[in-house]
């Protein structure tokens, strides 16, 4: 049995009080000002995040001493809807330089109301990154696995809020 | 660069799924863990490399160090004198996780600044 399934991916979404095109704005020009900053593979403090808002663009922090690190691609960058890119960083947490083992994730932009843009994300493919998913599957995406947990976190989010 | 492997005994202990998967989610919300996780998983490094990366002591990272080994996060293999710490390999189930808590934490920051930057272009 070699037969290739996908991971499951993870979704996430949430509704912001802004209207849909400053929604996209700040997610993308601002990314650096929200991006965790204590998340990356630079070995000196993060100066800033660069988005850049094109496709064939790439999402790099750039340390205190100049040091780059690239670790997004923008595949795909359509105002004031969508982003897609890719995430070349290895579940070794090292930068992954060959394309088909990286995973890539989406952003949508959708308008509730002209004041209000839901965000939906979702981080497909992570399978791209290794071998061995298939052993894994089941333990994650079981009734028990994940559904649990990322309900559990859920909630964990809303009381740390 | 070596193949990340998968053992196929997450399949196995299916059951203790969720015990595991509420351990590792504690002993990645402490920033100093989560650190020390990023940088076993960058290369790994003993106590005394890891102590060197961070402005905490050595005593109090092995005492990270134990709680992410007990979360099946990291494992340490005998070398000489001390242990080099690698990150446990259990798959993309960590990774996956990890995902997941990063992009809940940039989802709730990313919304206080939009909606912060709403309130400040009103004024």
């Amino acid at each position: 049995m070699s037969k290739r399934v996908s991971a499951a991916p993870v979704k996430q979404s949430i509704v912001v009080e802004a209207p849909i095109e400053r929604a996209f704005k700040v997610f993308t020009e601002d990314f650096g000002s929200f991006k965790p900053r204590e998340h990356n593979l630079l070995s000196v403090p993060i100066a800033e995040t660069v988005f850049e808002p094109r496709v064939g663009g790439h999402v790099y922090d750039r340390g205190v001493d100049g040091s780059e690190c690239h670790w997004a691609r923008v595949l795909a960058f359509e105002p004031p809807n969508r982003v897609l890119l890719s995430w070349d960083i290895s579940p070794r947490w090292q930068i992954e330089t060959d394309p088909d083992k990286t995973s890539e994730w989406e952003v949508r932009f959708i308008a509730e109301t002209p004041s209000r843009t839901r965000l939906e994300l979702e981080h497909r493919h992570l399978e791209r990154h290794g071998q061995g998913w298939e052993g894994a599957r089941d333990g994650v995406e079981g009734d028990q696995g994940w559904p649990l947990y990322l309900k559990r976190f859920a909630e964990r989010i809303a009381r740390e809020a | 660069m070596k193949r990340w492997q998968y053992p196929g005994r997450m399949a196995r202990h299916r059951a203790l799924a969720v015990v595991k998967d509420s351990v590792q989610l504690a002993a990645l919300g402490d920033p100093t863990r989560r650190r020390i996780f990023e940088l076993v998983g960058a290369r790994p490094r003993t106590v005394v490399e890891i102590t060197r990366e961070l402005t905490v002591s050595q005593s109090a990272v092995s005492q990270h160090l134990k709680v992410l080994r007990e979360s099946r996060l990291v494992r340490a293999e005998p070398k000489g004198a001390s242990n080099i710490y690698h990150i446990d390999p259990a798959g993309l189930g960590q990774m996956r996780a990890w995902l997941d808590r990063f992009w809940s934490s940039t989802l709730a920051a990313y919304k206080v600044a939009v909606e912060k930057k709403s309130v400040e272009d009103q004024q």
